[in-house]
């Protein structure tokens, strides 16, 4: 656990005082009761909606990240973050959907930009078609699942023929059984898989590459990919080209999620018109969760493992580390594969969420929007990569459009006179080419930088105050302990 | 076009020429080095690539003799080669002057300026507007077309030497010494902010981001010009002609420059080394912000180019250009002016060839001709990283 303290000495009283559990833990309890109502107080039909709305959403959707850092008891922290999870963040959603979708984004972009994380922020390979192995995950379970006339379904190859036509033989109703219950899992596992495989593919002609080159040569794979998904229709149609596949097919939805969904309405008074819509979304936000908890802690275990630290030590050196022993090709191959193989998993679940995949959801832009979550947040920090992830995810699915939203309803008020050109929704890659040269000015290492890279990065600026050993005895642990010596 | 490869070598065919007083004396003249030469060499490039992708066609020709029913490969060749050479020269010319402006930087900073490409598409918006607002005055059909040309290219290489040189004095300057990874990464934000910008401005103003040369209904730029070769009739677009020519003089007046002046001397100093050459009195600032004034100049002037003769513009033009010209510096060997024009011309070429004959197999198509690009930048980063004309630089620790 990094200690809090270390990255700004506890030189006042009141980060003093906020160190302390208790006070900690109150202050997170605090937090969280506060933003939720703000979340309850949001009226609708206000003018001023989405201007609210636009400064509550993150304020609640930072909350666990809050509890992350504060200084508590472990037990403590752990429950507050199980309660956040399980009934706090559904009982929102369901009063406000776009919260939890809002939430379910946040999750998926979380874990892909954990991903690239692996490969730019461990092992220092920048790579700029990183959308690529997310495109296959995506693909994979829409060529699984689509009804649109590709050869699958002309074949009737599809996972949801199987589950419409049960046929009498008792092998193929095992398979629809079995589809059923757990295909989508099943494709995940192929995704990541096929993912892995093609970000090793990717790896091996680079291997030699690196810096610039290899942004540019990842940044080609990435077109290729996109070019291929667009021009696979003919002569034997795979994609379905531009036209994109669509009515891609969610998990199967277990009884429970609606009837949780209708009876937590029901406590809160709501009309909800159709609970399966709301309770499908509750279950993309329980797999979304569920992965991105996964890929933390694999990302923290492998920071600390010798594949980690034989990725720090190509990103620092790579001719040192050649010396010291350092299996090159495997780790980068590895760190390719590994990076894209969690794209693939989240591509599997972000084709079941957004029921739609077609080739410009996969562009170079995306790929960048990823990479300035990395960057915003801090290379190599896991913690930051999620803070980035959760950031620029906002920035770019809630306060542009409700920038627009509500420049819109002031305009239809009669308030304000802003011409549609300069709708703020449309500025999105502005907002993130400004975000991404801002940072590299003035915080190159990230909000929440990496220890090594902060060091790094300042040691250049500053040369005369490069940091100072701190006395150990005044750090304190996120967990409030004083460090043992 | 670098003097060091006017050296002659030893027991060459031409020994006796070379050595003569008189070609001695002669290849010591500004003209020969600042006309001759250049010329020459961009002759032998045309035909060097020329010869290699006829011989290359031919081959598969041989190979695959009828992709379709009815349809002999080697007849279609011959039939368009004409056409293929002439638009491949000029898309090349466009691709070499926008590789130019990679070179150039990375010759001096070794960095690889990922914003180059939006330069070239504000060259080609800013045409856009300079003739847009001749236009809208009502003078563009008066202006004789020639001076039209050269004012395009004049205004959009000026402006866009000046954003270049304002992005580098922004983005890239306070990051010199950072890893190299960072002003990459501001080069690419660079590049989103100036998509947007341009769109933004092309929105309000005109409320289209979609913009047409007005040059459409000039006859003079429209009206093809029929060559007769052989036996069949090529027509000849009178903007490609245009393009080979202010390139090839614009190739000229670079090679005077970095050759011939001590400005150029300088530029080239610094690409040897830096620090020495500052401690030597060379104003290094100066000098790189020259450096990204002409790559920009350049990449301004071939968007322009390249906007008069597509007749259609968007912010969102750059790129694809703006990767193969990549490829073409990479091609030749990055850091290498000479190469930088052999690699734009051999992947124009490619592309025309590609383009002209594809259509003739149905089962890959004109869609992939971007891939096949990729697919030499990535072959070339392989097998041949330092390009073909680049010297091998061992890597230091």
């Amino acid at each position: 656990m990094a200690t809090v303290s270390a990255m700004t000495p506890a030189k006042t009283g009141f980060r003093e005082i906020l160190s302390r559990p208790a006070v900690g833990l109150a202050v997170a309890i605090l937090y969280v009761v506060v933003a939720v109502l703000f979340v309850f107080m949001l009226d609708r039909r206000s003018l001023w909606y989405p201007l609210a709305s636009l400064v509550i959403a993150p304020i609640f959707l930072l909350s666990p990240l809050v509890v992350a850092s504060l200084s508590m008891p472990r037990i403590a922290r752990i429950v507050l973050l199980v309660v956040m999870f399980a009934v706090v963040m559904p009982v929102v959603g369901i009063s406000n959907p776009p919260y939890l979708e809002l939430a379910v984004q946040i999750s998926i972009f979380a874990g892909l930009a954990l991903g690239l994380n692996i490969v730019v922020g461990f092992a220092g390979l920048l790579d700029l078609g990183y959308v690529a192995f997310f495109a296959v995950g995506a693909y994979l379970w829409g060529m699984a699942t689509s009804p649109s006339e590709t050869i699958f379904t002309e074949n009737a190859w599809t996972v949801s023929y199987w589950a419409s036509n049960p046929d009498l033989s008792p092998l193929a109703a095992g398979f629809v059984a079995f589809v059923q219950s757990g295909a989508f899992f099943f494709v995940m596992f192929i995704g990541i898989a096929a993912a892995g495989l093609v970000g090793v593919l990717l790896g091996l002609p680079v291997l030699r590459l690196r810096g610039d080159y290899l942004a540019i040569v990842t940044l080609g794979f990435g077109e290729v990919i996109r070019i291929f998904a667009r021009n696979l229709d003919s002569p034997i149609n795979f994609t379905n080209g531009a036209q994109g596949l669509r009515n891609i097919a969610a998990p199967p939805l277990p009884g429970f999620y609606i009837s949780f969904t209708e009876s937590i309405a029901s406590v809160l008074g709501l009309r909800v018109d159709n609970p399966a819509v709301l309770a499908k979304q509750l279950l993309f936000y329980t797999i979304g969760l569920v992965l991105l908890f996964v890929i933390i802690l694999v990302c923290f275990r492998l920071k600390d493992s010798v594949i980690g630290r034989a990725w720090t030590a190509i990103r620092e050196d790579e001719i040192a580390a050649i010396a010291m022993g350092v299996p090159l090709v495997r780790m980068k191959l590895l760190a390719f594969a590994s990076g894209a193989a969690f794209a693939g998993a989240i591509g599997v679940l972000y084709a079941a969420k957004q029921t739609f995949i077609d080739p410009q959801s996969f562009i170079l832009l995306q790929s960048i929007t990823i990479l300035a979550m990395v960057i915003v947040g801090g290379m190599g920090n896991v913690k930051g990569v999620v803070l980035g992830a959760m950031i620029i995810t906002l920035v770019e699915l809630h306060t542009l459009p409700n920038l627009s939203l509500q420049l819109n309803a002031l305009r239809n008020a009669g308030q304000l006179n802003i011409p549609t050109q300069l709708d703020p929704a449309k500025y999105q890659p502005l907002v993130f080419g400004f975000v991404l040269v801002l940072m590299m000015l003035f915080r190159p290492a990230g909000l929440l930088p990496e220890k090594s890279r902060r060091l790094e990065l300042m040691e250049r600026n500053e040369d005369d105050e490069l940091p100072k050993e701190e006395p150990i005895s005044d750090a304190v642990l996120v967990d409030g302990s004083v460090p043992q010596e | 076009m670098s003097s060091e490869s006017l050296s002659p070598r030893q027991g060459g065919l031409l020994d006796p020429l070379i050595q003569s007083e008189a070609w001695q004396r002669f290849s010591h003249t500004g003209f020969y080095r600042f006309i001759v030469f250049p010329i020459g060499q961009i002759i032998v490039f045309i035909v060097a690539a020329t010869v290699f992708l006829t011989a290359l066609a031919y081959l598969v020709a041989l190979l695959i003799p009828e992709p379709r029913p009815n349809i002999v490969l080697s007849d279609q060749i011959s039939r368009q080669l004409p056409g293929m050479v002439i638009s491949g020269i000029s898309i090349g010319f466009v691709y070499a002057m926008v590789a130019l402006g990679y070179t150039l930087v990375y010759g001096v900073l070794k960095f690889i300026n990922f914003a180059h490409s939006e330069i070239f598409m504000f060259g080609s918006v800013i045409g856009f507007a300079f003739m847009n607002f001749l236009s809208s005055a009502g003078v563009l059909a008066d202006w004789n077309p020639v001076v039209l040309v050269i004012a395009t290219i004049l205004i959009s290489g000026i402006a866009s030497g000046l954003l270049a040189v304002l992005i580098e004095r922004v983005a890239y300057k306070p990051l010199r010494n950072a890893p190299r990874l960072v002003p990459l990464i501001t080069a690419i934000g660079i590049s989103f902010i100036l998509q947007d910008v341009v769109r933004a401005l092309a929105s309000i103003t005109i409320n289209d981001f979609n913009l047409t040369y007005p040059t459409r209904n000039i006859a003079f730029f429209q009206n093809p010009i029929p060559v007769v070769i052989g036996t069949n009739e090529v027509r000849v677009r009178m903007t490609s002609i245009i393009i080979v020519i202010a390139a090839v003089i614009m190739l000229l007046a670079l090679n005077y420059f970095v050759n011939g002046t001590k400005a150029g001397r300088g530029i080239r100093a610094i690409s040897m080394d830096q620090a020495t050459s500052g401690l030597m009195g060379i104003p290094v600032n100066l000098m790189i912000s020259l450096t990204f004034f002409i790559g920009g100049a350049f990449g301004g002037a071939a968007g322009a180019l390249f906007g008069l003769n597509v007749g259609n513009v968007t912010p969102y033009i750059g790129f694809i250009p703006g990767l193969k010209a990549f490829t073409a510096a990479v091609l030749g060997g990055i850091g290498n002016i000479t190469g930088a024009l052999l690699g734009g011309l051999l992947i124009g070429m490619i592309e025309a060839f590609l383009n002209g004959l594809l259509p003739y197999f149905p089962a890959i198509g004109i869609r992939y001709t971007d891939i096949i690009t990729f697919g030499i930048l990535i072959a070339v980063l392989i097998f041949r990283p330092s390009g073909l004309l680049g010297e091998r630089v061992d890597e230091k620790v």
